[in-house]
Order: structure tokens, then sequence, then C-alpha cells
């Protein structure tokens, strides 16, 4: 995607231009993004903290060569990803990072227990639900609820291993297309999807816990 | 039974994210429409999952805290 068609263009150039009021809008408005990314490669809070005003530096330091090859947004994640990846190398800290991620080489990773399904020897139904889901529905301290899901998805999602929770924050929780993650994360489409699965998988696991103990 | 004609809950599970960033071969695309229209469990944990990314969706973002921005602005100013 070439810059020049893309929403953050004229604040590129502003930028360029040593613009402080573009400088202040364009970290408003990637700040917060950038900050839960940085929390799965941080040990800390203020570890996180650190990791984006460093990307902010090397955003000031390299506007000047960027040539909107990328996307900005695209541009300014990977620095923020590469100053993090660094940092924990540094700190002689080896993360799993998805970009090293080798689907051949990790367990296999159910979506769900095996054992609620009926055993392949059953002669109706091999392989079907034999302790099925039970519907969340809606109820009516439904916002009560939400706020306790969303407390919920925040725990599940920092218990994840580093390579899913990378994944799931860009997709779901930015909501970004899965070719920017991609490309922000140096991965395949493909193993995209499949940490994808598997975070999901768990978060949901994780609601359903929540739900059938109410 | 995996690949074989009628896929069974246990497979279905395993191609929810695939069915639905529609990455499924077309072969599959209806094997699983199949299964969900006879299977109302499925049914439940498709939605589940679809609830699932909604919630995921919603977490509430951070905003700058105002010392980091003033810190920012501080190193903005040097390198104009």
């Amino acid at each position: 995607m070439n810059v020049t068609s893309h929403a953050d263009a004229p604040l590129v150039d502003a930028l360029k231009r040593r613009d402080e009021a573009a400088f202040v809008q364009i970290v408003r408005q990637y700040h917060g993004q950038l900050l839960r990314l940085a929390m799965v490669y941080a040990r800390s809070r203020a570890v996180a903290e650190e990791i984006v005003q460093d990307a902010w530096l090397g955003v000031v330091q390299g506007i000047d060569t960027f040539e909107g090859r990328s996307s900005f947004k695209t541009w300014l994640f990977r620095i923020l990803v590469n100053r993090a990846r660094t940092r924990a190398q540094r700190e002689g800290r080896t993360i799993p990072f998805s970009s090293v991620w080798d689907a051949s080489r990790e367990p296999n990773e159910p979506a769900v227990d095996p054992d609620r399904f009926l055993p392949a020897t059953d002669r109706d139904w091999p392989f079907h639900w034999a302790v099925p889901p039970k519907a969340w529905g809606s109820s009516p301290e439904a916002e009560v609820l939400a706020r306790e899901s969303l407390e919920l998805v925040e725990h599940a999602i920092a218990e994840l291993p580093p390579a899913q929770r990378e994944v799931i924050t860009l997709r779901d929780v930015e909501g970004w297309e899965s070719e920017e993650v991609c490309n922000v994360l140096g991965i395949s489409e493909t193993n995209q999807r499949v940490l994808l699965h598997r975070a999901r998988s768990r978060v949901r696991a994780a609601l359903e816990r929540h739900f059938d103990l109410e | 039974m995996p690949g074989g004609q009628h896929m069974t809950c246990k497979e279905l599970v395993e191609l929810v994210t695939d069915y639905l960033e529609g990455a499924l071969p077309d072969t599959d695309r209806v094997r699983f429409d199949e299964h969900l229209q006879g299977c109302p469990f499925c049914r439940t944990y498709l939605d589940q999952m679809r609830q699932t990314i909604r919630t995921l969706g919603q977490l509430p973002e951070e905003a700058i805290a105002p010392e980091a921005l003033a810190e920012l602005m501080a190193r903005f100013k040097e390198w104009r």
C-alpha cells in the first residue's frame, strides 16, 4: 500500500515538516495500541511504556527515510516490534515470538478438550459432542456480565503464549486485517491463522469456564 | 471423521477460524455449513466464538498519560 493513498499521509507529511501538532495527533492516535502490543514483550507495565517511548523516538529519527512503501501504521508497529524484540534479546530473554513459531515443532493444541467428544468407537455419533457447550445468552444483568467478560478476556489474553498473544491482540483487539498483521509480525498467513485460532479457542474456553460456573 | 464425507463436531471446532476467515476450501465449507444446519451444539459453539471475538474488540484502549506525552514532546522539540 502506498502511503499517498493512506489516511495517514497528510500527517506523515506534516511530521516530516516537524509539525508539532501532527506529532501530538499521531501519538494520541496510536499510543494505546502500541502500549497494548508492547505489553506482550515487556515484563512490566513500566518496561512496556519505555518500549513505546523508544519506538516514538525511532519514528522521529526515521521519519525522513520513510518512503511510504508500507503504510505508516505498518512502519510504526514494525519499529515497536523490532525494538521490543531486540530489547528482550539484550536482556537475555528468549521469547517464543510468532516470527519464529513453527507449527511442526509445536504440540497439537485442541480447541476443545477431547474428552468432551464421544469416542471414535461410538456406534452412532463418533466424534460428536458428549458435553456440548451451553448457550451463554443474555441475562438481565447483561451490562454487568459484559463488564465481567471484558476483565476475563483481558486476563485470558495476558495468559496466552506470546506468539498467540501478538496475533490476537492485533487481529481481534485492534481489529487489523490479516495482511497487516502478517507484515508487522513477519509471519505467514497460515501461521497467523493457526495462532489466531488457538488464541481465540483459549479465550472462548476461559469465558465458558466462567459462564458455566454461574 | 476428518476428511470423511460428514463433518464431525470435533473436526468442526478446529475449522471455525478458517471458516470465519473465508479460508476453507469449497468442499469443506459446504460440509461445515451442512453440519451446522443439523447441529445446534455446533451452532452454539460458533456463536460463542463470535461473541468471544466481539468481546475482544471491545477492550478499552488507554490514552497516553500526560507526563509521557510531555516527555515525548520535549524530545520532539530537541529533534526539531
